[in-house]
């Protein structure tokens, strides 16, 4: 829980004509309100309290959405780089004056390099946006922790992480394993290189990930889905991790402007897979507490057509099962269901089962695999992505899985693997670790339990501050309905408690709004980075804050 | 540009997916076929085919094996082991700060220190394949032109095209200067783009050159950067065979050209580099983004999401890269042992009447076989590729597919192989002219 991380600097260079913010709209404002006050005030104070006014402005709305480090402010005040070292602003009112001093900035910037066609060099139009998405609650939660990560004894007033899904409740298994293991594992592979055209360690592989590994994984996943179903290893293809799994699906499965089906709420991390650089849009298919947060065929029929009538061909659904963050589990009915429809709108079907094998209740899990088997005439349009990550405790080592039964979608997504490839030691090391079928068996039924406990206790916790999480099946997630908390019933007001959960409680969670959930008030909880030990505290710390909140409602 | 193949399911796929900008059906990547089908080995099947278009560098790994038996608490992995906790959860794209340190005090070292590289700019991604292909993403958008010197590495019209749209304009070069850039092919290309209503966003050279094997001169990459200033587009630099240059004096990196102008305008500068040239691990998928652009850095960081380096490779490799006895005495020896390599092939091709171009740096060599093509065009090239493979049994990579525009150059990896083989490679080319000229002599007397 605790990292030690740099924190990202503060940029040293203007903005790109491009951008929308910055001086633009500075003067948008300013000029018209200097005509006003310089009726009144003649004109040094006509242009002195309109940009005062506007800076103060900035000033509120910045603190109003906690943002110390917009990477998207234009240059400070300070000179460019001499070292090539990034500029570190030292202050944040540095910063905020920046958005008023930019646009002159640029001007004398060409002045002083008249060799230059004029402003900075720019870059492509995805930039803004991958800069502004660092701005939403997901992000900016996740850099407040690295700034200021509880520590039981070192910060024990630091902000407690429960807005990464990573699973640290069996690591002391995995760390036992790799003790013993590791070093043969390895040091093995690195000496093993004699021929000139050998497949040691060190030199090219198939970039798609070693046979070796495919079959592993194969046997894995058939294992922790508890599962008859036997997994082709032609059918594997290997990636860094489940992020370009997506990414490498999306790029294959539609074009640039087409849409997948999503039923919400969604991991926000989904919208940067999907749609950062593939130019592929996520249509939401809003699901509903009434329903369990279930998604119905009528809901996903309706967010079709409605794309089709706006011009958006849709190519896909994509699907996680066990759902994230609400932890459902699709039932048989539902999945034939989808497959049903996605056969009639002749659009393929993406699920995400990385957290198979971090279920922990008492209804059955069923893969699409499972389903696929017996449908034949389906199989090339449904794909499947998992991860090692979730279920060996090893998200560090970047292990994702693709599978198909599309031999043209194989094809694609091996070559694009070489974009994404498992490193080298990373595949021996796993697949000397998945060999060793004892310790395998024992790592996920602990790990089940474990999780299991986790959340029986956590939600148990909320319930007691009379706040009510759906019933979980699977996954990392606690997903709590904290709309008696917030002050109006609106993304505003949910917002609101978000940052008194992050800035008074000091605790890192997700509003459902990052996860396009339609009904304000939810909240994700992610509880396996904790330890027993944790939860009176995190527990505590809501407490005190839903009194606040009750107080003032 | 995209080819449709015949798509008979009832659920298509993207065009991206169907087109053919992968590239995997050219010449360059044919030969890597037939070299799997029919393999040399020394003693199972010495009439194999010898594998000379694969740019990996064997020559020193035994140095790597000498540092990994003496150094195994770097292996060790588990409760013992200090940070393990940390490193086997992080996945953050913002690398080990440990590893990120290693790199950029490796970078410089390469540069003999000539710059210096701040730990906070570099950025990972699993292979430098990833890196160009990243850059590529931030710097252009779909439709946009890069300008590329030719002859180029093959597998930039995928990593620079493919998923990303972007078009490749060539720089043209030829031997006339030894396939040096010029002004004016720069901007001959940057109108070529104008022409076809396509915004040019970058230049991106790879410096030392592939598949060249030389390095670009001093005055070379100041009148490029001039370029790009003037045009206010970017520079990537290529850098991964920095450590592959004969001497360190030779190789001049476009971070010392910056550093000597004070970094002014350096926001347009952004350096690949990869452990898979100089330390031969392209398995372990490390690259790197050297960006002296904030936006880029930061975008790029969070890009690498995509192809981010297993925290356990990063670990691995954290304290040999800072072990600066190791890596200092590695750089030189690997240096050496290529410059042999380079010497021996230079020699055994004279001796078979074969001019190559001068090289000073890599992993091949840029060989001239122009005097022994039946027309001088691409067809007549890739004829003698064809026989090449299939009777000299060496795989070598043809000069058209590096998008060169003077028809009979081709290169010739020497740095994958045993010194024996290089031999046995040699002798081949050898007994092959010798028929050759046999051949031509009956012609030549009537």
């Amino acid at each position: 829980m605790t990292r030690t991380l740099p924190r990202p600097h503060k940029l040293s260079n203007s903005t790109s004509p491009t951008n929308s913010s910055g001086g633009g709209t500075a003067m948008r404002v300013i000029v018209p309100l200097q005509g006003v006050v310089q009726g009144r005030g003649g004109l040094f104070l006509g242009s002195v309290i309109p940009c005062a006014l506007f800076y103060f402005l900035q000033l509120y709305l910045k603190r109003f959405r906690n943002d110390p480090g917009d990477p998207k402010d234009p240059n400070s005040s300070s000179p460019p780089p001499r070292t090539g070292s990034p500029n570190t602003s030292p202050s944040n009112s540095a910063g905020k004056l920046t958005e008023l001093s930019g646009f002159p900035r640029s001007l004398s910037r060409s002045l002083l390099s008249p060799r230059n066609t004029g402003g900075p060099v720019s870059v492509s139009s995805r930039v803004s946006s991958i800069l502004k998405s660092g701005e939403s609650p997901f992000y900016l939660g996740l850099k407040r922790v690295e700034d200021d990560p509880y520590h039981e004894v070192g910060n024990s007033g630091g902000i407690i992480q429960l807005g990464l899904a990573e699973n640290k409740l069996s690591l002391d298994l995995v760390e036992d394993w790799l003790d013993q293991n590791a070093r043969e594992a390895l040091v093995g592979g690195v000496a093993n290189c004699e021929e000139s055209n050998s497949s040691g360690i060190a030199s090219y592989q198939a970039f798609d990930g070693l046979m070796e590994l495919k079959v592993a994984v194969a046997g894995f996943m058939s294992q922790v889905m508890e599962k008859e179903i036997s997994f082709n290893p032609s059918q594997i293809v290997l990636t860094a991790g489940a992020i370009p799994a997506i990414e490498i699906l999306s790029f294959c499965l539609a074009d640039s402007g087409n849409a997948f089906l999503v039923p919400t709420p969604y991991h926000p991390g989904l919208d940067r897979d999907v749609k950062w650089r593939t130019g592929v849009e996520i249509i939401p298919v809003p699901c509903r507490s009434a329903d369990n947060f279930s998604v119905s065929i009528t809901a996903l029929d309706r967010a079709f057509n409605q794309a089709r009538k706006r011009g958006i061909r849709v190519r896909g659904i994509i699907i996680s099962n066990p759902t994230n963050p609400v932890g459902n589990l699709f039932n048989r009915d539902t999945l034939y269901s989808l497959l049903d429809f996605a056969r009639e709108k002749k659009i393929h079907v993406v699920s995400n089962e990385l957290l198979a094998g971090s279920t922990y209740g008492s209804e059955e899990f069923v893969s699409m695999a499972d389903i696929i088997d017996v449908e034949d005439l389906d199989r090339d349009r449904v794909h499947m992505v998992y991860a090692l990550s979730k279920d060996l405790s090893l998200p560090g080592f970047r292990m994702g899985v693709i599978h198909s039964y599309n031999e043209n979608v194989l094809a694609a997504t091996k070559k694009m693997a070489r974009f994404s490839s498992v490193s080298a030691p990373t595949q021996h090391l796993v697949v000397s670790m998945l060999s060793d079928a004892k310790f395998v068996e024992k790592l996920v039924k602990i790990n089940r339990e474990r999780l299991g406990r986790m959340y029986v206790e956590f939600a148990g916790g909320l319930k007691k501050l009379g706040i009510e999480c759906t019933k979980s099946n699977g996954g990392f997630y606690c997903w709590a309905d904290m709309s008696g908390l917030i002050s109006s019933y609106s993304e505003k007001g949910e917002f609101e408690l978000w940052d008194k959960l992050l800035n008074v409680a000091k605790l890192n969670v997700i509003p459902g709004s990052c996860c396009h959930c339609i009904e304000p008030g939810w909240f994700c909880f992610c509880f396996t980075l904790l330890t027993e030990k944790d939860i009176p505290v995190v527990m505590e710390r809501i407490r005190r804050i839903s009194e606040t909140c009750k107080f003032q409602s | 540009m995209a080819i449709e193949i015949e798509q008979p399911s009832s659920v298509e796929l993207s065009k991206v997916a169907v087109s053919e900008t992968h590239g995997e059906d050219s010449p360059y990547f044919a030969g890597w076929k037939a070299y799997d089908e029919d393999p040399y080995q020394e003693s199972n099947n010495p009439s194999g085919v010898i594998q000379m278009g694969l740019a990996e560098n064997q020559v020193s790994f035994d140095l790597l094996e000498e540092y990994s038996e003496q150094h195994s608490e770097a292996f060790t992995w588990g409760k013992g082991a200090p940070g393990f906790r940390e490193n086997a959860l992080f996945q953050d794209y913002h690398g080990l700060q440990s590893f990120r340190e290693a790199m950029a005090s490796f970078m410089e070292q390469i540069r003999g220190g000539r710059a210096k590289f701040d730990s906070d700019r570099v950025v990972l991604t699993a292979g430098a394949t990833a890196a160009n292909e990243l850059l590529t993403f931030i710097l252009a958008d779909p439709g946009d032109a890069l300008l590329v010197p030719t002859p180029y590495y093959p597998g930039f019209d995928r990593d620079l095209r493919w998923r990303t749209g972007v078009k490749i304009v060539p720089i043209h070069c030829d031997s006339s200067n030894n396939f040096q850039i010029t002004p004016q092919a720069l901007e001959a290309a940057y109108k070529e783009a104008e022409a076809m209503n396509k915004k040019v966003r970058a230049v991106l050279i790879t410096n030392p050159s592939n598949p060249l094997g030389a390095t670009i001169q001093r005055s070379v990459l100041e009148e490029i950067l001039d370029f790009v200033t003037h045009k206010n587009i970017h520079l990537v630099s290529d850098e991964i065979y920095s450590g592959s240059a004969f001497s360190s004096s030779e190789f001049i990196s476009i971070a010392e050209i910056l550093e000597s102008r004070k970094y002014k305008n350096s926001e347009r500068v952004h350096i690949v580099y990869s452990l898979s040239k100089d330390l031969g691990l392209p398995g372990f998928r490390v690259g790197t983004i050297y960006s002296y652009n904030d936006k880029v850095v930061t975008t790029a960081r969070r890009m690498s999401s995509f192809t981010l380096i297993s925290s356990q490779t990063q670990h691995l490799l954290a304290s040999m890269l800072s072990n600066k006895k190791f890596t200092e005495n590695y750089i030189k020896t690997n240096r050496e042992r290529l410059r042999k390599r380079y010497e021996m092939i230079i020699q055994g091709l004279k001796n078979a009447g074969i001019e190559c171009l001068k090289g000073n740096a890599g992993l091949f060599c840029w060989m001239n076989l122009s005097p022994l093509l039946e027309e001088q065009t691409r067809e007549g090239e890739l004829a003698l590729w064809d026989s090449m493979l299939h009777e000299v049994k060496l795989n070598i990579s043809p000069g058209s597919s590096c998008h060169c525009s003077e028809p009979g150059w081709f290169r010739v990896c020497f740095a994958n192989m045993s010194e024996q083989t290089l031999e046995i490679a040699l002798k081949r080319i050898h007994d092959f002219m010798q028929q050759r000229e046999r051949q031509r002599k009956p012609i030549s007397s009537q």
